[in-house]
C-alpha cells in the first residue's frame, strides 16, 4: 500500500463516527439480503418421513407431505402444519412472513398494533411490517447502488471526454445537458407509468436518464485542469493514445472528487425511490418499499407504527450514508492534519 | 550598543502526525539599522521558515519555537507576543515582500484599496489622504503612469509591477526592517536588475535594514553587506560578502561558489548537417469577441520564426516570460497547432497528422520545466518509464523491458533499485533526471528541452548541464534548449536564438553572440545575467 493510501486509510478511522456506521450499515445491508432465511412464510427447513425438505431453496407440492392436491405446499396452512409435526418437524426462520404474506389470523382489524407475532404491527392489508421492512431496505439500497455505479460511470465517462477534447466537444455536450436537465422527470415518469407497468429495472432505466449529470461537471473541470499538466503533455509527446491519457494519467486525478461524492449520490437515489414509491409511480403495487409504507402511515394516521417506522429506518439509513459520506470526504483530504 | 533586530538561538520544528521535522535549529543572527544582510541557501534550507518565523507567521501550533528562542526587535521580544503587540510590528515597523507577485496581491482589489490597507490600519489615513499617500508610494517605486493605475486590478499589471505594488505595500508605513523573500525569483532577468536597484534606491533612502532571502549568489554579491549562508537549518558560515565570495571557509559554500555553471558545448567540425528546420512558423490565437465570436485580431505568440537545428548540437533559445519560446517548442512537437513548414529528418512534419506521427513521436521527445508536475503522480518510475517502450512496442518482453529501464536510470545518474518508489518520494533534480530518463529511453534524435535547470537549486542545475552535455556527446542527441538563463544557455548551446514577443531577434553561433551581440535586447539580457553593470557598486557599506 502507498503511503497516500495508508494515511487515507489512517483519515477515514480517525472518523470513528464514519467507521461505526460503516460496519453498522454493512451488517444491515449484510442481513437484508439475506432476507429469505430472515423473514419468510417457508420453514427452513422440514424433516417429514425420515426425508430433509428445504423449502427456501426449492418448492414442494402437499403431496410430498402427504396431501391430496398436486399445488405448491402451503407451510402456514394448519392442517398441513399439523400433518407435519405428526410424522417430522419444521423450522422456521424468525420472522415467518414474507413480504407478501398476509396474515389472516389477527387479532384486530388490519393494521393491527405490534404484537408478539407481527413484532412492528401489520400493515392495512395485514402483511407484517418487520418483513416488509426488511425487503423494503433491501430494495431501496441495492436500486440506489445500481442507480449510483452505473450513473457514476456514465458521468465520469461524459465529463472526462468534455473535459479532456474541451472545445466544440464541450460546449455542445453542455448545452445538450442545459436542455437535458431542464426535462420534467416527473411528468415524464407519470406518462411512462401509465404506458407501461414500472419494475425496478424501467424504474433506473428512467432514473438514469437524468441522474448521470450530477458528477460530470466535477469530473469535467478536474479534467479541464489537468489536461494541460506537463505529464500529459509529456505523455502526448511519448505518443500514447488519448484513451490511455485519459484513463491512466488524468482519471485518477479526478477520482478523489468522484469517491467523495458517491455516497452522497448514493443517499440521493434512495430518496428517489423512495419519493417515487411514496407518490404511487414507483415499484409495481404490492412490492415491498419504504416509500409505500410511508405513504400507508400517511394513510392511517390511527396507526402511528407504520409512519414511525418507516420514518426511523429512512432516518437511520440516510445518517449512516452522510456519516460515511463524511468519513470517505476526511479520508481524500488532503488538508487534514488530524 | 543592541542591535536592531536580535535573533537568538532560534529553534523551529513542525509536527505533523507523529513525526517532528526540525526545519530552523538555533540559528542566531543581529541585524543593524539600515545594513543588508542576505540569507543564503537552497531550497528546504530553512531560510524563509526564519523570516516568517520574526513576524511571527508560522502556522502554529503546527510550527513551535523551542523554549530558547528568542527574537528581540528594538527590545521588545516577538516570540510569543500577544497579537496586539504583533500586529502593531507587522507591515508597520517590519515589513515583507513575497517571491510570487501573481498571489500574493488579492485579484479581486485593486492596487489602491491594497496599498491603501496598511496605510489605513497603521496610519489610520483614509480618504483623500491616503489616495495621496498611495500615489505618492507607487511613484516612488516607479509604477510608471501611478496615477491612472490607482483602479487597475492585479491581473492587469505585469510581474515586474505587481512587485513594485507589493513593494510600494511594504514601504507604506516606512518600516525599519524590509524581509525580501527571494524578491525577484519569478520575475524576468532584466526586470530583476531594475527591482534589485529600487531596492537599493529604497533602502539608501529610508535608512532601513534589509534582510534578503535569497538562492541566487549573483544576487547576493551585488546587494548584500553581509551574508549568512544556512543549510539544513543551521547557519554554517557567515561574514563580510567580500570576505566570503573571495575565501569561502565552509565546504558547503564552496560547493555553492563552484555550482556555477561551466565549460562550452564540443564544437564539431565540419558542422554536421540539420535535423530540424522551420520555416515562418506561426502560432497565432485568435481573439474573440462579441455575441458571434468574432475573431478580432490574433495573439503572435510565434510570429514567423525560421530555425535550423544540427544533428548532436545544441541550439538555445533565448528570451524572457512570454517571448514565445515555449509555444515554439511545443509547435515543433506538434503538441499545438501551427503553421509554416518544420522539416524533420526530410519530411514534413506539419503535413502528418495524429495517427502518422505516432511513429515519429518516438525520435522526438520532451522534458518540460517543472519537475513537480511532469511526473504523473500515481504511477512508479519504472511505469512512468516504460510507457514510452509500451506505446512504440520497444525493448522486447517484460524482463527486457525492465532492463532496459534500469540501465536508463543508471545512466541518468539515478539508482536503479528504487525504480518502483513514486514522484514524490524523490526531490526536484531526482524528479528531472526521470523525466529524462523517461524521453531518453526511447533513443530520441532530438529533444526539446524546456527550463530543465530553472526550477532546480544551483548545485543540482550544474550537475544537471554537466549530465545533459555527457549524454548528448554520448548518443548525438540534437537538444532544443529553451531558457531564460544565459549562463546555462552558454555551458550548453551552439547556436543562440533570442526571442521576443515572437519574433527571432538575434540568431547565430553561440561563441559570436556571447562575444559581440548585436541588438539591444540581447545586451540588456546579457547584461542583467553577468552582471556587468547594475546597481552602483557600493564599495564598502560601512
Amino acid at each position: 500500500m502507498t503511503p497516500l493510501a495508508r494515511r487515507r486509510l489512517r483519515n477515514f478511522r480517525a472518523n470513528r463516527r464514519g467507521v461505526w456506521s460503516l460496519w453498522l450499515f454493512l451488517a444491515l445491508f449484510g442481513l437484508s439480503l439475506c432476507a429469505e432465511l430472515i423473514a419468510n412464510d417457508r420453514p427452513l427447513l422440514v424433516r417429514f418421513d425420515g426425508h430433509f425438505y428445504f423449502p427456501v431453496v426449492a418448492d414442494y407440492e402437499e403431496t410430498n407431505f402427504g396431501g391430496d392436491l398436486p399445488i405448491d405446499a402451503d407451510y402456514r396452512d394448519p392442517s398441513l402444519a399439523q400433518r407435519i409435526d405428526a410424522r417430522g418437524f419444521m423450522i422456521w426462520p424468525p420472522i415467518p412472513f414474507a413480504d407478501d404474506t398476509i396474515n389472516y389470523n389477527l387479532p384486530s382489524p388490519a393494521p393491527s398494533p405490534p404484537d408478539r407475532v407481527n413484532w412492528l404491527g401489520t400493515d392495512d392489508q395485514g402483511r407484517d411490517v418487520l418483513a416488509r421492512l426488511i425487503y423494503g431496505f433491501r430494495i431501496s439500497v441495492l436500486f440506489g447502488l445500481t442507480l449510483t455505479i452505473v450513473s457514476s460511470i456514465i458521468g465520469v465517462a461524459a465529463g472526462a471526454i468534455q473535459g479532456y477534447y474541451g472545445g466544440l466537444v464541450d460546449i455542445s455536450f453542455q448545452r445538450f445537458m442545459e436542455i437535458w436537465s431542464g426535462l420534467p422527470v416527473l411528468y415524464l415518469l407519470i406518462i411512462l407509468s401509465s404506458i407501461i407497468a414500472p419494475n425496478f429495472w424501467w424504474l433506473l432505466a428512467i432514473m438514469l436518464l437524468f441522474s448521470w449529470m450530477s458528477l460530470v461537471d466535477l469530473v469535467r473541470a478536474e479534467f479541464l485542469r489537468a489536461r494541460n499538466f506537463d505529464y500529459v503533455r509529456a505523455a502526448r509527446a511519448l505518443g500514447v493514445g488519448d484513451a490511455t491519457i485519459i484513463w491512466r494519467h488524468v482519471l485518477p486525478n479526478a477520482t478523489v472528487a468522484t469517491l467523495t461524492f458517491m455516497p452522497f449520490i448514493l443517499n440521493g437515489s434512495i430518496t428517489t425511490l423512495t419519493s417515487l414509491d411514496f407518490l404511487g409511480f414507483g415499484l409495481p403495487p404490492g412490492s415491498p418499499s419504504l416509500g409505500e409504507l410511508l405513504a400507508q402511515g400517511k394513510a392511517n394516521l390511527q396507526a402511528p407504527w407504520l409512519g414511525l417506522t418507516a420514518f426511523a429506518v429512512l432516518a437511520v439509513m440516510l445518517s449512516l450514508l452522510i456519516f460515511i459520506g463524511e468519513a470517505v470526504r476526511d479520508a481524500f483530504d488532503p488538508r487534514k492534519v488530524r | 550598543m543592541m542591535a536592531l533586530l536580535a535573533v537568538e538561538t532560534l529553534t523551529v520544528s513542525f509536527a505533523s502526525g507523529d513525526t517532528r521535522v526540525d526545519a530552523v535549529r538555533g540559528v542566531s543572527f543581529d541585524l543593524e539599522k539600515g545594513e543588508t544582510l542576505a540569507l543564503v541557501g537552497e531550497s528546504g534550507s530553512g531560510k524563509s521558515v526564519t523570516a516568517l518565523s520574526i513576524l511571527q507567521l508560522l502556522p502554529y501550533p503546527t510550527a513551535s519555537h523551542s523554549t530558547t528562542s528568542s527574537i528581540r526587535f528594538d527590545g521588545r521580544e516577538l516570540v510569543r507576543a500577544g497579537n496586539a503587540i504583533l500586529r502593531d510590528i507587522r507591515g508597520n515597523r517590519i515589513a515583507i515582500v513575497f517571491q510570487e507577485p501573481m498571489t500574493s496581491l488579492n485579484p479581486l482589489h485593486t492596487i489602491e484599496k491594497q496599498v491603501a490597507e496598511t496605510l489605513h490600519l497603521h496610519k489610520g489615513l483614509s480618504g483623500s489622504a491616503a489616495r495621496a499617500r498611495v500615489i505618492e508610494l507607487l511613484q516612488l517605486v516607479g509604477l510608471a503612469e501611478a496615477e491612472s493605475r490607482l483602479n487597475a486590478y492585479p491581473h492587469q499589471l505585469s510581474g515586474g509591477q505587481r512587485q513594485r505594488v507589493m513593494i510600494a505595500m511594504a514601504l507604506a508605513n516606512e518600516p525599519d526592517i524590509l524581509i525580501a523573500d527571494e524578491p525577484t525569483t519569478a520575475l524576468d532577468v532584466t526586470i530583476q536588475a531594475q527591482i534589485l536597484k529600487l531596492l537599493k534606491d529604497l533602502q539608501a533612502r529610508f535608512g532601513m535594514a534589509l534582510l534578503l532571502i535569497t538562492h541566487d549568489l549573483t544576487i547576493v554579491r551585488k546587494m548584500a553587506d553581509r551574508v549568512l549562508v544556512m543549510t539544513e537549518g543551521e547557519i554554517v558560515e557567515r561574514g563580510a560578502t567580500a570576505d566570503i565570495f573571495a575565501a569561502p571557509q565552509h565546504p558547503y559554500t564552496k560547493k555553492l561558489l563552484a555550482a556555477e555553471p561551466k565549460g562550452t558545448p564540443q564544437a564539431h567540425e565540419p558542422r554536421p548537417k540539420a535535423l530540424v528546420e522551420t520555416r515562418d512558423i506561426r502560432v497565432w490565437f485568435p481573439i474573440k469577441t462579441g455575441l458571434f465570436r468574432r475573431t478580432a485580431g490574433y495573439v503572435k505568440a510565434v510570429d514567423g520564426v525560421d530555425l535550423t537545428l544540427r544533428e548532436g548540437e545544441t541550439l538555445g533559445v533565448v528570451g524572457e516570460s512570454g517571448s514565445g519560446k515555449t509555444t515554439l517548442g511545443l509547435a515543433l512537437l506538434r503538441l499545438i497547432d501551427s503553421r509554416g513548414e518544420i522539416v524533420f529528418d526530410g519530411r514534413r512534419l506539419d503535413a502528418l497528422s495524429g495517427q502518422t506521427l505516432r511513429p515519429l513521436r518516438r525520435e522526438m521527445q520532451v522534458v518540460f520545466q517543472d519537475p513537480y508536475s511532469s511526473l504523473s503522480p500515481r504511477l512508479s518510475i519504472a511505469q512512468i518509464v516504460e510507457e514510452g517502450l509500451k506505446v512504440h512496442q520497444l525493448g522486447g518482453n517484460a524482463k527486457e523491458r525492465r532492463r532496459a529501464i534500469e540501465r536508463m536510470l543508471q545512466e541518468v545518474g539515478l539508482d536503479p533499485a528504487a525504480a518502483d518508489r513514486y514522484p514524490h518520494e524523490f526531490s526536484g533534480g531526482q524528479r528531472q533526471r526521470v523525466a529524462l530518463a523517461r524521453a531518453l529511453v526511447l533513443r530520441p534524435r532530438f529533444l526539446l528541452l524546456d527550463e530543465p535547470t530553472s526550477a532546480l537549486d544551483m548545485s543540482v542545475q550544474a550537475q544537471m548541464v554537466e549530465l545533459l552535455r555527457e549524454l548528448q556527446a554520448r548518443h548525438g542527441i540534437a537538444y532544443l534548449f529553451i531558457s531564460h538563463d544565459l549562463r546555462v544557455v552558454r555551458a550548453l548551446a551552439h547556436d543562440i536564438m533570442v526571442m521576443k514577443d515572437g519574433k527571432v531577434v538575434e540568431s547565430g553561433p553561440a561563441a559570436s553572440i556571447f562575444a559581440a551581440p548585436q541588438s539591444a535586447y540581447t545586451r540588456a539580457l546579457m547584461a542583467a545575467a553577468f552582471e556587468i553593470e547594475t546597481a552602483a557598486p557600493e564599495a564598502t557599506a560601512q
